[in-house]
């Protein structure tokens, strides 16, 4: 393991002009190593989603940088950033054009890059992430949603990335079907030696697929700890280990309630009102 | 568990579709005391078709059957439509997900609240004011003068919750259905609205249904738990025996959760057996 | 239903609705044969568009089902009532009316296929693109299309075939000119809701220039509404249409067209009703079967019912 393959150094991002700007990221840095799965985990609005969408560009209104392989993506993103980076939303039903077959879907980003063998790949990629042949031919709303976000994630392949940006890619799925999704997720990691960065609010999900986590809240990363420190609840944050406790749910009143006046606030709903 | 405050016994819901009839709920039965009972379940599993059907919330066109559908003393199989709309929000109250979907937008906390009490109560406009502010206290808002002028759209995710619970418990309900009352909040949040839940269903002794899709919730929430699967109970257990759960359904959703103790390398993706929906009910 | 049912029940049928397509031939049929079942069994629209069928077979058989002539004068026989030699009575000048009309509903469909063509790519286009990218392009787009919302349609269309000068093409350019920015609006309102999904963020991680996602993306979204406001907004092509021909301005008086017979037959309503009745009649029968036919699209193609 080399160079880090994803810096992240003083990213802020705000939205909103004069008085009603709304700082949604301060400053967050971080590293990811070559192979490695990174977790941000946050509540709504504590800007974990908003590092991935400055990070995919698709808000270029950001300042700090980000590096790949030590060298600053261009802004706006070009065709060779997106080669090496895609990302995968968190809604499934949302992802995917209605109107498109999955072939047409799957089709765009071969035909941007000019790939050759479309067919073919496309065969291949689905039966990566364990779909059958004929899926193709489906429209998303005859798929179930396990199914479209396996399709999510074969478009995101398609065009052999070697970073992912996963935005909460199992909380819209019902658990049984998230358990195999993270599986198809952790074993395309090690098949392709991908590098993930996995935002999600969910604990589980986070310790489960990543080996680094940072702990975001109000825009900030308060702690980066290791999954196994998570796992132990070996945290020198408050906001962490109330994160933790409420997540094992345990979560006795008092303890609580001096966070939940700040948490009540208003603003903190134009915050996750993207 | 005394004298049952709820008695379902197989209740059927079916949809008109291209072969007759679909069955969305079969012969699911159960009974309530002064307990919650939590029905846990992924999605289209029927838990939130049980609830709307104790209700009679579910469309016209949902043909709906049981043996039995009782509740005190009132039979909520033959209950007329006027009687229904008194009982709703009046004896069984409905908590659902959003709160933001929930509330009247164009209507502050207090006015909706006074509503409520008006609807259901008998009383002058001041005694439901004072109530309204009472109830907003109860459900441990701080400043309760300031979110009483509140917009719904000027809350967030826990406040407006909060603002749901009271709304639906200040005519004093025997029967609370929560649907998934904290799926849409953070989990820092959760653990203080199931809190204010609880304190309020205890003091009001009202019944809870709490219908959610999380096992462990549920499991550290309520006295017992139903398990559903197409449309049917797979078992009734208490919930401190979750972890010791004999049914195969429950064991492999137990599983496919990732653990937050340990590391697995490999999640358990749970494989259906078709054979647990030809079982008989208990 | 029972359309669907008549058609052979064999292979083709079990090809459309088995779960599994195997090409993307048989995915696209299967769309193509959910829509059209939706729509067999919407009765009204069914109604609206076995209309819409005959009256095009109409036009394109005219001169095998027109008895006369359309411009065969016989000042003998003028202003017979409907008898069975001319089954809807002649007009001032002797000319069969039936036979009129038959030739009339081609004039009355290739003006409103012609607006169609014009105005519903130009505002799809205008519109999904102003919505699409926003900023000043938006700005821009959204004040021409309010210039042109600010005058009533047909009067807009007056002042254009005043300028141009009348005749049918000048008044399928008046109507398509005014009839674009309704259009533009809609298709800009469906952009705009579309523009932040997550299926249009991840076309542009896929690399996808504007252009492509305009086209590919956007306008496919905006498609059915702007379709169905086509469809719903025929009937007001065509009342316009016979609108400037009935004021002159539209087409000129030999030819056949449904407003300029109606508007000669005024003169005589009181005397000879079927004069003015039967164009007017069949504006009023075409208009409503597109109507119908709208309000049926809309049910099968507004996805915002699944």
């Amino acid at each position: 393991m080399s160079a880090p393959e994803l810096e992240i150094e003083g990213l802020s991002v705000s939205f909103g002009q004069g008085t009603q700007r709304i700082q949604a990221v301060q400053e967050a840095s971080f590293v990811v190593e070559r192979g490695a799965s990174y977790g941000i985990i946050g509540e709504s609005g504590s800007g974990k989603s908003t590092i991935l969408r400055a990070v995919a560009g698709l808000n270029e209104d950001y300042s700090g940088s980000v590096r790949i392989d030590g060298q600053e993506a261009p802004r706006p993103r070009d065709k060779r950033f997106y080669k090496r980076v895609q990302m995968v939303f968190q809604d499934p039903y949302g992802s995917l054009h209605p109107r498109r077959m999955i072939r047409a879907t799957l089709l765009e980003p071969l035909r941007i890059f000019g790939f050759d063998n479309a067919d073919r790949r496309i065969r291949q990629v689905l039966e990566d992430v364990g779909l059958a042949t004929h899926f193709a031919y489906r429209y998303p709303h005859q798929l179930s949603g396990g199914q479209r976000q396996r399709v999510a994630i074969a478009r995101a392949l398609l065009l052999e990335p070697e970073i992912l940006l996963l935005d909460e890619p199992t909380s819209a799925l019902d658990v049984s079907v998230q358990a195999g999704v993270l599986n198809l997720l952790d074993a395309l990691r090690r098949d392709r030696c991908l590098t993930y960065v996995l935002v999600s609010h969910d604990l589980r999900v986070v310790a489960h697929m990543c080996s680094r986590v940072a702990v975001m809240t109000q825009g900030r990363i308060v702690e980066e700890l290791s999954a196994d420190a998570l796992r132990e609840q070996r945290s020198h944050d408050d906001y962490t280990r109330q994160l933790i406790a409420a997540s094992r749910g345990r979560t006795p009143l008092d303890a609580v309630n001096g966070e939940g006046a700040a948490r009540s606030d208003p603003r903190k709903d134009a915050v996750h009102a993207k | 568990m005394t004298e049952p405050m709820l008695d379902v016994r197989n209740l059927t819901v079916a949809y008109p579709s291209h072969q007759g009839y679909t069955e969305a709920l079969r012969r699911v039965s159960f009974r309530l005391g002064r307990g919650k009972l939590g029905i846990v379940g992924e999605s289209g599993s029927g838990k939130s078709t049980a609830g709307r059907a104790i209700m009679r919330l579910l469309p016209p066109k949902a043909r709906i059957t049981a043996d039995r559908m009782q509740f005190g003393e009132i039979d909520l199989l033959t209950a007329s439509e006027k009687r229904m709309r008194s009982i709703r929000g009046g004896q069984i109250a409905m908590i659902l997900q959003d709160p933001r979907y929930a509330l009247n937008p164009l209507k502050t906390v207090l006015s909706q609240i006074i509503e409520a009490c008006r609807i259901h109560k008998v009383g002058t406009r001041a005694e439901a004011r004072d109530r309204a502010m009472a109830m907003l206290e109860d459900v441990h808002i701080r400043d309760p003068r300031r979110v009483a002028g509140l917009y719904p759209h000027e809350l967030s995710g826990g406040m407006g919750q909060r603002v749901m619970i009271a709304m639906m418990l200040v005519p004093s309900p025997r029967l609370v259905i929560a649907d998934e009352p904290t799926s849409a909040l953070d989990v820092t949040v959760r653990g203080q609205i199931l809190d204010i839940l609880d304190e309020r269903v205890e003091a009001q002794g009202a019944g809870l249904i709490f219908i959610s899709h999380d096992l462990p919730l549920v499991g550290a929430y309520c006295d017992d738990v139903l398990v559903m699967y197409g449309g049917q109970i797979m078992e009734r257990l208490a919930a401190r025996d979750l972890g010791a759960a004999q049914h195969p359904y429950t064991v492999a959703l137990n599983d496919s959760l990732p653990p937050l103790d340990r590391r697995v390398a490999v999640l358990q993706v749970p494989e259906y057996d078709s054979a647990w929906l030809q079982e008989d009910q208990p | 239903m029972s359309i669907a049912q008549d058609h052979d029940r064999g292979g083709w049928r079990a090809w459309l609705e088995t779960e599994q397509a195997d090409s993307p031939g048989q995915a696209r049929a299967q769309a193509v044969w959910r829509a059209w079942r939706g729509l067999a069994r919407n009765r009204a629209a069914f109604a609206g568009l076995a209309v819409l069928v005959v009256l095009i077979t109409v036009a394109i058989l005219a001169p095998v089902l027109a008895p006369y002539p359309p411009y065969a004068q016989d000042l003998a026989s003028r202003l017979l009532p409907p008898s069975f030699e001319h089954p809807l009575g002649t007009d001032d000048l002797g000319r069969d009316i039936l036979s009129r009309i038959l030739y009339g509903s081609r004039i009355t469909l290739m003006m409103a296929a012609l607006v169609a063509v014009i105005a519903g790519p130009l505002g799809l286009l205008v519109g999904a693109t102003a919505g699409y990218l926003g900023g000043w392009v938006d700005v821009v787009a959204m004040r021409v299309v309010d210039v042109f919302l600010s005058f009533p349609s047909l009067i807009l269309a007056l002042a254009f075939v005043a300028a141009l000068g009348p005749g049918i093409e000048n008044a399928v350019i008046a109507i398509a000119l005014s009839a674009w920015p309704p259009i533009a609006r809609l298709a800009r309102a469906e952009a705009l809701t579309v523009r932040h999904s997550d299926y249009i963020a991840a076309a542009r991680l896929q690399g996808a220039s504007r252009f492509r996602i305009v086209v590919l993306h956007v306008m496919p979204i905006c498609l059915p509404s702007v379709v169905i406001r086509i469809t719903l907004n025929m009937a007001g092509i065509i009342l316009t249409a016979a609108g400037l021909g009935f004021l002159g301005l539209g087409a000129q008086p030999p030819s056949p067209e449904w407003g300029a017979m109606l508007a000669s037959g005024r003169q005589f309503m009181l005397t000879n009703w079927w004069l003015a009745a039967t164009p007017g009649a069949a504006i009023m029968l075409v208009s409503l079967a597109f109507n119908l036919l709208g309000d049926g699209l809309r049910d099968v193609l507004d996805p915002r019912d699944d």
